[in-house]
């Protein structure tokens, strides 16, 4: 009864389908799942003082900058602390960073993308031009400028990351609601009398969805290697909490003899913001569905 | 008095060039158009690609900002309301669009799609009666009530244009513009869709204006026809003078376009 084959199949579940042929992807979304697992128990196990295998600011001057052995597996830092335990202390702390500075770059961008591309003229031109001024200052250093004046705790930077890393999300949404804004079934709305921003979040912005998911998961990398960074030169998450970045900090004197200090956070830092990376692309390729004729 | 009346309709869009972004000029999509439409009738528009018939379709219903002339609904001027002041009236006014495809919101199921309009006139409808009216909806354009929690994407073409002629009908209006009803649609499954068009005018009185490239579409379903060319009407007239002596020139090129089976 049709000129084209009724696909049984939703967007989305043709997006899970492409993604699941896709063993990068698959291979990413396996080791991002599992970080993030582990941080998680972590995280909880910590708030109720359990930790694994060793207590992470537990000090033992008797024991310090000991290589891998048996008892503390990647081996001891310069105050005898366990570096698994304050590896695997660090990937909670590095990952909730992520996580929220990515949540407060994506209500920013959201929101200020999405009046952009709906209300368009001037009020577009003022915002875009703002999102231009922002992009031209390199983000790392303003970064580290603000956290230097408001105080480097772990809230200040995950908000101050989150207050610069938006833009790139505006400038997308802002696209997906140009384009989406002139599809027919917006038209439809408006001729059904339906509001403006009725129309906006429940016509527009769902179908907007799989791009901001994509690039939600790719700031997430983005924004632990800041906070490494940060870390690294001392603006960071403060000791003793331990982070990714802050191991590699305190263990940087000792990198002729304790090489362990630095390869092991190092390695965690890498392969997580790589398989986010990965799986972020993977999720990019899987929602575009051109790529389908392949 | 007729239920539309368009007067020296004009809609003209700016062309901007240079670095100030300077308007240098206009191209005139719909220029002087006046026709009527009586209530229960069907008035046919037709014309090739970039003749106008959407830009009409669209400034009567207010999606395309006018740039002059008077659209008159039963008996009160609609160009010059603002989009509060029009908002009810909408519910008088429906549209069927070209694209099956486009027109139906891909992450909304058929029933909240349906329900929408009926939320937005029918305020005081609860819930349950708001499903009962999906329902019926979708019986009478010939598809079944429990289709209702389905998505477009499990709809042929034919289906979702009938989906989209629910969506026209549930707030129970006067005037329909139906853009390219049918253009997208299969011969077999085109007649299909207006048969069910001129079934639902005898049933319920709705008027049509009815915007098409196909001359042989335009015939079957109209009471009048306006050909249009280059943003103006070149020809008006009942279907049978139309074919049977059409005066201007472009009208008759386009009917020896119409391919003879």
């Amino acid at each position: 009864m049709s000129q084209t084959p009724i696909d049984p199949h939703s967007p989305w579940q043709q997006m899970v389908a492409r993604f699941q042929k896709d063993k990068i992807g698959m291979l990413a979304a396996g080791f991002a799942g599992f970080v993030l697992i582990v941080a998680v128990v972590v995280g909880i196990c910590s708030c109720f003082g359990l930790y694994f295998p060793h207590d992470p600011n537990q000090t033992d001057l008797e024991r310090k900058l000991l290589p891998p052995n048996w008892v503390n597996w990647l081996g001891t830092d310069n105050l005898g602390r366990d570096v698994l335990s304050r590896i695997l202390q660090g990937a909670w702390i590095s990952l909730s960073v992520g996580f929220i500075a990515v949540s407060v770059s994506l209500l920013i961008g959201v929101f200020v993308g999405a009046v952009s591309g709906w209300v368009g003229g001037w009020l577009d031109n003022l915002l875009m031009r703002i999102v231009d001024a922002i992009m031209c200052f390199p983000s790392f250093f303003l970064i580290l400028t603000v956290v230097a004046l408001v105080g480097p705790n772990i809230w200040n930077i995950v908000v101050v990351i989150g207050l610069v890393s938006w833009t790139g999300t505006a400038r997308l949404v802002r696209a997906e609601f140009l384009t989406l804004r002139e599809m027919e079934f917006v038209r439809a709305a408006r001729s059904i009398g339906q509001r403006g921003w009725v129309i906006a979040f429940r016509h527009v912005l769902p179908n907007a969805a799989a791009p901001i998911f994509v690039t939600a998961v790719l700031g997430v990398p983005d924004a632990i290697l800041a906070e490494a960074g940060l870390s690294y030169l001392g603006f960071g998450v403060q000791p003793p909490q331990a982070t990714w970045g802050n191991i590699i900090t305190d263990g940087k004197v000792y990198i002729l003899d304790a090489w362990w200090l630095i390869l092991f956070p190092g390695v965690a830092i890498f392969l997580t913001a790589l398989s986010f990376y990965l799986l972020g692309d993977a999720l990019r390729r899987a929602a575009d569905t051109r790529a389908e004729r392949k | 008095m007729a239920l539309l009346e368009v007067r020296d309709l004009r809609v003209w869009y700016p062309v901007r060039a240079g670095v100030l972004r300077r308007v240098k000029g206009y191209i005139r999509a719909v220029d002087g158009v006046s026709f009527e439409v009586e209530s229960g009738k069907t008035v046919g528009l037709v014309g090739e690609s970039g003749s106008g018939k959407t830009t009409i379709g669209r400034a009567i219903l207010k999606l395309q900002r006018a740039t002059g002339g008077r659209v008159v609904f039963d008996g009160k001027e609609i160009l010059s309301m603002g989009e509060r002041e029009f908002r009810p009236m909408r519910k008088r006014m429906q549209m069927v669009f070209q694209d099956p495809f486009g027109s139906l919101n891909p992450r909304l199921t058929i029933g909240t799609t349906l329900a929408e309009p009926l939320e937005i006139h029918f305020p005081t409808m609860t819930r349950r009666e708001r499903a009962r009216r999906v329902g019926e909806l979708l019986e009478m354009v010939g598809l079944k009530a429990e289709m209702a929690a389905r998505y477009p994407h499990e709809f042929s073409g034919g289906q979702r244009q009938r989906i989209c002629i629910a969506r026209a009908l549930a707030p129970k209006p006067d005037f329909i513009v139906c853009d390219e009803a049918v253009s997208a649609l299969d011969v077999s499954v085109q007649a299909a869709v207006l048969n069910l068009l001129m079934d639902l005018q005898e049933e319920l009185g709705v008027a049509y204006l009815f915007i098409s490239h196909d001359l042989a579409v335009v015939e079957s379903v109209s009471d009048e026809i306006l050909v249009m060319n280059g943003g103006v009407i070149v020809e008006a007239g009942k279907p049978s003078e139309i074919y049977g002596f059409a005066r201007n020139e472009y009208t008759r090129k386009l009917l020896s376009a119409v391919p003879r089976i």
